[in-house]
């Protein structure tokens, strides 16, 4: 546990070296928000129908896009554990396979949240101020806000268990970029990060609720603006933690399929 | 210029020997900006029309910018990816040569997997085209390939100016991406839906207006004035090319009298 | 043919601190401080020369070769090569002077040797007939044509350097800058690169300067030695007078015919004996050599002697002390 507590503190001490990269990181996030939503804004001028979500309930879903990005994108690359699978020294560095997944899980875990609080959590302030409409939203009520914080948490779990997946699939592809060409490519739109899911067309939105993707973007930032409301909410938490169990699971056995298939080899 | 292509011709020599990544990399860079534009096809699906633009008209401008991007990523990734040339200590090794540092810069990094992206928005071009009922005629014509080439200028002197950040520091580089992604993410799309000055700055500070909102009126009957005029606008890029480059060479002045 | 004249250049680095609060209060605040890379540098060196260029690392040997090599402007000083000023004319001046740098390639990677060959070829624009004439000769004395049809990352790191030596000797350059270029070598390399180095300084006549922290590469090649410590010039002149300045002490070790009795001779210091063989130290200047083995082979029946003199190393870092460097 200390281990990690001094690696994300470790990280901390360095991004505050780096004051300019940190202002950086905070006026891209902040811009990249803004053409986001403006674009939004364009198509919601235009029309005077009822649509699924409203234009505040949009611009709230791509802040929180924003505020949380390095919790929910998948495309981060771990070199490390990337270099140990294709360098085929795995079988020196194991002890058992269990906690071998937990150990990296927990490594992705603190790099996430780390950056989360250096890059992103600085934006927070910021958006409550922008003029209308490209404000962001208080969430709904008490109620919707700790409900999102649970379902955000547990939506990075989801994050952490599909990205040792991709890295556990190294085992086979010893290719990392063809491991997260695979999923990457359309985890991105199924999780509702390029428009979110409401907006989507009825079959697509039936597909996306089969995969796990949306239960680490589209639901948690649904439940802080009360589009999806409480009861819902919980139903939901409960579906996060079906998933987690289920890719962990999963993952945990094929890394224990991956390491033994090496220790047979040799390595 | 055959020092360019004989540095493209090398580099395309070395990223071939690793086929397998090569295209994997293609094929991400084709599918990624592709859910993208799916993503804005399902916007059109619900909305109908994105203020008085319809989906072909939006996917033409689309499919220019990319294209322009894809180029610009392919062919002047040297500047983009210069940092890496400053940390590693390698821009001291093109000062030692008898060229020019711009040739060299751009000689020294190709990035040929961004022919998926390019691929992506020609299959977006051609398909916004065979839809939209516009009346072509050689000027029109000229005037689509000009706002590509325009809009690699423009991209080309981001890059540059991005490059040129990296002789004071290596850190904060991110936000340059705000002018290049970000760049083409606004211009991708007709710039007057935007807020008045968002339109402006992008337009006269950052001329993606006269590569691809002005001429793109032209093009689909919606603009008056002469046709050559519109034709001609995107030298505009020119222009913005000029300072770029001038910069740059105040930032190599500042490399070599303050060592590394 | 080289000239420098008081060069002198600073550096301001930006301190950073440990710790949590001063890396928050380093967020608004920077502290600078300012390093004297280069304190009033001037040398001569003639055509034809081979110069070794040394000092402890930090001492300003890199920064001396930017400045040469056109690549760094400095704050003060003068500094003509072959009558050209490097950094003012650079894109004249570049085209003469070949350098290496020991531990960065200025190959491209992944293709065959002879195509970054002939890149280099179309970037320093030399002619046809001078280009194979380089090129073969190159081949030839740096026994090339095995490798050079292999891409870079396949070849060892002593190939890779011979590789390297050549490539920066294609357009004839008349100074040849080199940054330890032995380093990481083994044996065999390392005495390949020295004969190649003399061979093309005596036949071709190139000039050249070499960092190096190898002494052996001094001893075999330099005739003149340049020292810099902490940004000033130390030492300026040959290996000889090195030598005989700290190099006095020499140790000898005789084989001898069964002596049961220990000899010792007056003025020398005896390190070790046994029966059949001892071995001695003394000081050249006081007695010589000469001396020595006489009164040893008035004591005992020689057999074989061999005699070391002070490493070099030691005589260098002896100099290290003496300027507190």
């Amino acid at each position: 546990m200390s281990a990690y507590l001094s690696v994300i503190r470790l990280r901390f001490i360095n991004g505050l070296q780096y004051r300019t990269a940190a202002i950086a990181g905070l006026s891209t996030q902040l811009f990249f928000g803004l053409i986001f939503i403006m674009v939004f804004v364009a198509f919601y001028s235009g029309t005077a129908k009822t649509l699924p979500m409203s234009l505040s309930e949009v611009v709230t879903y791509v802040w929180l896009q924003q505020i949380f990005l390095s919790l929910i994108m998948l495309w981060a690359r771990d070199n490390e554990i990337f270099g140990l699978i294709t360098g085929g020294n795995i079988a020196y560095e194991l002890c058992r396979p269990v906690q071998l997944y937990g150990f990296w899980s927990a490594k992705l875990l603190a790099q996430r949240l780390a950056n989360v609080v250096l890059r992103c959590l600085p934006i927070t302030a910021v958006v409550f101020l922008l003029p209308q409409p490209y404000r962001m939203s208080l969430p709904q009520s008490w109620t919707s806000f700790i409900l999102f914080l649970i379902s955000l948490l547990l939506g990075l779990l989801v994050v952490v268990a599909i990205s040792m997946l991709i890295y556990i699939s190294v085992f086979w592809t010893m290719s990392p970029t063809g491991s997260i060409m695979m999923i990457a490519v359309a985890s991105e739109l199924l999780a509702g990060m390029i428009i979110p899911i409401p907006l989507m067309p009825e079959w697509l939105q039936k597909i996306t609720f089969i995969l796990p993707f949306r239960w680490t973007v589209d639901f948690p930032f649904r439940v802080y603006s009360g589009h999806i409301p409480p009861a819902e909410a919980l139903w939901g938490i409960l579906i996060q933690l079906f998933w987690i169990a289920v890719l962990a699971g999963f993952g945990m056995w094929c890394l224990r399929t991956a390491l033994r298939k090496v220790v047979i080899q040799g390595g | 210029m055959t020092l360019y292509f004989k540095y493209l011709l090398i580099l395309f020599k070395s990223q071939m020997q690793y086929r397998t990544s090569f295209w994997l990399l293609s094929f991400g860079q084709f599918f990624i900006p592709f859910s993208v534009f799916a993503g804005l096809y399902f916007m059109f699906e619900r909305f109908g029309d994105l203020k008085g633009w319809t989906f072909y008209e939006v996917a033409l401008c689309y499919g220019i910018v990319h294209m322009a991007f894809a180029i610009s990523e392919c062919f002047v990734r040297g500047f983009d990816a210069f940092s890496s040339l400053i940390v590693n200590g390698e821009f001291d090794r093109l000062l030692v040569r008898p060229r020019g540092t711009i040739v060299q810069v751009l000689g020294s990094k190709f990035e040929f997997t961004r022919f998926g992206r390019m691929l992506q928005g020609l299959v977006i071009l051609f398909w916004a085209l065979i839809n939209l009922p516009v009346s072509w005629s050689l000027v029109k014509v000229i005037t689509l390939v000009l706002m590509i080439a325009g809009g690699v200028i423009i991209f080309a002197g981001i890059y540059m100016l991005g490059a040129t950040l990296c002789f004071w520091t290596v850190q904060g580089l991110e936000v340059v991406n705000v002018f290049t992604d970000g760049g083409r993410e606004m211009a991708q799309y007709p710039l007057n839906i935007y807020a008045k000055w968002v339109t402006q700055f992008f337009t006269f500070i950052i001329p993606f207006g006269f590569v691809s909102y002005m001429p793109l009126m032209f093009i689909l009957d919606r603009a008056d004035g002469h046709p050559v005029l519109y034709m001609l606008m995107p030298f505009a890029s020119v222009l913005f090319l000029l300072p770029c480059i001038a910069i740059w060479s105040i930032g190599v002045r500042h490399y070599r009298s303050t060592g590394s | 043919m080289i000239q420098l004249e008081g060069i002198s250049k600073s550096f301001k680095v930006a301190e950073r601190s440990a710790g949590f609060k001063q890396a928050a209060k380093a967020l608004f605040v920077r502290k600078h401080r300012t390093v004297e890379a280069l304190s009033d540098i001037s040398f001569t060196i003639n055509e034809g020369e081979i110069v070794g260029y040394i000092g402890p690392n930090g001492a300003g040997k890199s920064t001396t070769i930017k400045v040469m090599s056109g690549v760094l402007v400095p704050d003060r000083g003068k500094c003509s090569i072959m009558g050209y000023n490097p950094w003012k004319d650079r894109a004249a001046y570049v085209k003469n002077i070949g350098v290496v740098f020991g531990q960065r390639s200025q190959l491209w990677w992944d293709v065959p040797v002879i195509d970054s060959y002939e890149l280099l070829r179309d970037i320093y624009k030399i002619p046809r007939a001078e280009y194979k004439s380089n090129l073969d000769m190159l081949i030839d004395t740096l026994d090339l044509q095995s490798i050079i049809h292999m891409p870079v990352r396949q070849l060892s790191l002593g190939q890779r350097m011979r590789c390297e030596i050549a490539a920066s000797l294609l357009h004839s350059p008349k100074v040849l800058f080199l940054d330890e270029p032995t380093i990481g070598l083994d044996a065999v390399s390392k005495i390949a690169v020295r004969q190649f180095i003399k061979t093309i300084n005596e036949q071709k006549g190139v000039t050249v300067i070499l960092t190096t922290h190898d002494m052996h590469d001094i001893e075999a090649l330099a005739n003149r030695i340049l020292m810099i410590g902490k940004g000033t010039l130390l030492y300026d002149g040959s290996l000889q007078e090195l030598r005989s300045r700290f190099g006095t002490q020499r140790t000898i070790t005789i084989d001898f015919e069964r002596h049961g009795q220990p000899v010792y001779i007056a003025g020398t210091e005896q390190l070790s004996w046994t029966p059949e063989r001892a071995v001695y130290s003394f000081d050249n200047e006081q007695i010589q050599v000469a001396q020595v083995i006489a009164k040893l082979s008035e004591q005992v029946n020689l057999l074989d002697v061999s005699i070391d003199t002070k490493p070099i190393d030691e005589i260098i870092v002896q100099l290290y002390k003496e300027h507190q460097i």
